[in-house]
């Protein structure tokens, strides 16, 4: 356990915990941004350089912007009176604990976690494209089809409706 | 405790932070919010397993990890967009109130 990893864990942890729980939406967003720079430290932190810039462009850059614009479309922003909870909420909480047991208890009991630290790969931005370029271009391509048949059912999804004559 | 098992460990807890949200909230933008933590949580067990790997020069578990963020961001502007839309037909955004198709 370094320094570094308990620090970036304490902060991701606690903003993902914040994202969760808080009531008003706004503050739920910048959470989960917060959340989403510890998790583009961790890649650092793991010498995996090209995804921890991805996770900063694509999750802060985007997707948390993203989230900001929808509460703000949808009157989210205005703390609600009512409950944040849904009622059986208790019910959910024993999954989520069951599922964080089983989990915890899986990683601890595997072998797999003796592996001590082995050098630090390479994985520079050239090696990341000649690998896409090469030999997986053709999941490159599909990817290319599904961001554009995405975006397009977004915009189609959200338009506004025509009232029937 | 190993770093691999360390970041293991910070995977499943980012998990069940996120499965216990979009379980548990009412507002269907936090439950979006909910399974975008579950998918980071999916992306750094990948990450860590190709960082203390045995081939990690094969850059697998990097090309997926960018493979899955440019779904996450796909499936997070398509998931938006309906929260949208069924806020224009509903007037909210709770998905306690969300109980009826064809609306």
């Amino acid at each position: 356990m370094s320094l570094p990893f308990l620090i970036i864990a304490v902060i991701t942890i606690a903003a993902a915990a914040a994202a969760m729980t808080l009531r008003n939406l706004i503050h739920c967003a910048l959470a989960v941004a917060g959340a989403f720079v510890g998790l583009a430290a961790a890649y650092l932190n793991l010498s995996a350089q090209f995804v921890g810039f991805a996770q900063v462009l694509v999750y802060v850059g985007a997707v948390a912007i993203l989230i900001v614009f929808a509460a703000l479309l949808t009157r989210g922003g205005e703390p609600s009176q009512a409950a944040v909870f849904s009622p059986p909420w208790f019910a959910g909480l024993g999954v989520t604990l069951a599922v964080l047991g089983v989990l915890v208890w899986a990683v601890i009991r595997s072998f797999l976690i003796r592996r001590e630290l082995v050098p630090a790969p390479e994985a520079a931005v050239k090696q990341i494209g000649d690998a896409l370029m090469h030999k997986y271009v053709l999941p490159l391509e599909v990817v290319g089809l599904l961001l554009t048949a995405a975006l397009i059912g977004a915009v189609i999804i959200a338009l506004k409706e025509e009232r029937k004559k | 405790m190993t770093p691999l098992a360390g970041y293991l460990i910070l995977s499943a807890f980012l998990f069940a932070i996120g499965l216990g949200g979009a379980l548990t909230r009412r507002n269907a933008i936090i439950v979006l919010i909910g399974i975008e933590l579950m998918l980071n949580a999916a992306n750094l067990n990948f990450i860590a397993f190709w960082r203390f790997g045995d081939h990690p020069e094969a850059l697998t578990g990097v090309i997926f990890v960018i493979f899955s963020i440019a779904v996450a961001a796909a499936e997070a502007a398509v998931g938006l967009a309906l929260i949208i839309a069924i806020y224009r037909h509903y007037q909210t955004t709770n998905v306690d109130e969300m109980n009826s198709l064809k609306g």
